[in-house]
């Protein structure tokens, strides 16, 4: 309680009372040696040798990749136009994926909150808490490398991602509007397409090319494990040590991206 | 023509919002419904239509008990009971004509109303509405483009495309300034008077419900304890509904009103 009365009856304001101070003081005494204990333990770990040769390593291999080899570029047409792919097809499928789980979600358009809204909770989880690439891995396995695996890797890592956002966006709806709709006498599918969906579209459009924006950064390293796309060129020039062809590959990764988030920007504006 | 029969709405949380409320609304009649906040006037309205499902008792009009309809018989009574709100409950991002025209849903199939290919007698009905409340030329505009006022319009238009018996208004000018107010509840009375529609109209402004109707019922925590003509409520009558408090003031500036508005 910080308000209150000295021995001259005076009323007087503190932040923080005694208690508090020394809880606050405390606070930071225990983050400090924390942070103290940590640092020891990673020196202790670290073979220093290596780091002091870092910046004569780095230079070696800049050197080397320097100037890319840009006759390269003809053999990654095909690659990167695959990972565009396999990101837009990818956030596509997670869209019409995502919209019936995100409406079985939301408190307000659930079917059953006893079956279908845990059923919903479950898979947004489970797609969101696993990493594209490790999708990826398991689906090359599965359907066998190329395309199609990075593909629904995409796709699965995406839904999660995109329901559990449209969720939020449904909940978050002014009932009123629905509530005007329902009382004209229309019927479920006409509340959702008149009272629900207008107000959710402009989350709808941002989420979609958000998620569009990410996946695009999210393929080009699932040819690292076999799924397609400039990450398989990225894998087997590392093999090979072929510096030039590396430092190419990630120019044309960086040209992609800066592309996708132009485009992604250029959309959310567009709707807001 | 509607008929409440006891009816009575117990929340979850145990409040009792309406009890055993009896009221009878012959055809063409315009009734003001005043009380508190928190009485149970939004209650009520969302009773009749089953927005909110009441506890006991029952709704009847023309003869069909509401109360224990399915939801297809639910969806074909709600046609012939048009709801005005109090924040407009406009669909925000829809055009003026789209929010109109989403009064007639109970009457056209899902994927006409999907692709919002209504019938032309709609669409000419939308227009001859929009021009009565003077907004003819705003059709094509977004319902959040539009002031306050002329929400207001629009949602009158979307209740009365649906070609009702019955309009059931919730604090139809709590959002608005004086003027646009009174020209709301104008244009409502009117448009009853036109259509012969009853109506239900929640207000708070005992003011302006006194100004419009002929006919005002009080209710208080739930319980209907005043029903009569607006000349009736004295401060007494308003000391019941709304508590302690010197009304002779409210009385003296309606009377004034009254003989200004008495056209």
């Amino acid at each position: 309680m910080p308000s209150k009365i000295n021995s001259s009856g005076q009323k007087v304001w503190q932040v923080r009372d005694r208690n508090g101070q020394l809880l606050n003081w405390a606070l930071w005494m225990g983050a400090a040696i924390i942070f103290y204990i940590s640092w020891m333990k990673i020196s202790d770990q670290t073979t220093w040798f290596f780091v002091y040769d870092a910046p004569r390593i780095a230079a070696d291999i800049g050197g080397r990749a320097l100037p890319p080899k840009w006759e390269y570029i003809t053999k990654l047409g095909k690659p990167i136009w695959d990972t565009l792919n396999i990101a837009t097809l990818g956030t596509m499928f997670a869209l019409i994926m995502a919209v019936p789980i995100a409406f079985m979600a939301a408190q307000n358009t659930t079917p059953s909150k006893l079956f279908a809204r845990p059923l919903a909770l479950l898979i947004i989880v489970s797609t969101r808490s696993v990493n594209s690439l490790i999708w990826a891995l398991l689906l090359v396995s599965i359907v066998g490398p190329g395309v199609f695996a990075g593909l629904i890797a995409i796709s699965i890592r995406s839904i999660g991602f995109c329901a559990k956002l449209l969720y939020e966006a449904i909940e978050e709806i002014d009932e009123t509007q629905v509530e005007a709709i329902r009382a004209t006498g229309g019927s479920g599918w006409q509340v959702m397409v008149y009272g629900i969906v207008p107000q959710i579209l402009p989350a709808f459009a941002g989420i979609a090319v958000f998620r569009w924006d990410i996946n695009i950064r999210e393929s080009t390293v699932l040819g690292l494990v076999g799924a397609g796309g400039i990450g398989l060129q990225l894998q087997s020039s590392l093999n090979i040590l072929a510096w030039p062809q590396v430092s190419l590959i990630l120019a044309v990764i960086l040209v992609a991206v800066v592309i996708g988030e132009f485009v992604s920007a250029k959309v959310r504006g567009a709707i807001i | 023509m509607l008929k409440l029969d006891k009816l009575t709405k117990i929340y979850k949380t145990g409040d009792k919002a309406l009890s055993e409320v009896d009221l009878e609304v012959p055809k063409g009649q315009v009734i003001a419904l005043i009380g508190p906040s928190g009485a149970g006037k939004s209650t009520l309205i969302r009773c009749i239509n089953r927005l909110v499902e009441p506890t006991s008792g029952s709704a009847t009009l023309d003869g069909i008990n509401i109360t224990t309809l399915n939801s297809g018989g639910l969806r074909r009574e709600r046609r012939r009971m048009g709801m005005i709100f109090q924040e407009y409950a406009l669909v925000e991002r829809l055009t003026v004509m789209e929010n109109i025209l989403s009064g007639r849903l109970g009457y056209v199939g899902f994927w006409r109303s999907f692709l919002r290919k209504f019938p032309q007698s709609d669409v000419d009905e939308a227009y001859r509405l929009l021009d009565r409340v003077g907004l003819a030329h705003m059709a094509d505009k977004r319902a959040d483009e539009l002031s306050g006022g002329q929400r207001q319009r629009v949602g009158i238009c979307r209740a009365l495309i649906q070609d009702p018996a019955l309009l059931l208004v919730d604090e139809p000018t709590a959002s608005l300034d004086p003027k646009t107010s009174r020209e709301i509840m104008r244009l409502i009375v009117e448009m009853c008077r036109e259509r012969d529609l009853a109506a239900i109209i929640n207000i708070h402004d005992v003011n302006l419900a006194k100004m419009f109707v002929q006919r005002v019922v009080g209710l208080e925590m739930g319980h209907m304890i005043f029903d009569g003509a607006p000349e009736e409520l004295s401060p007494d009558v308003l000391t019941r509904i709304y508590g302690e408090e010197d009304w002779e003031a409210t009385i003296e500036t309606v009377d004034d009103d009254d003989e200004e508005d008495g056209s």
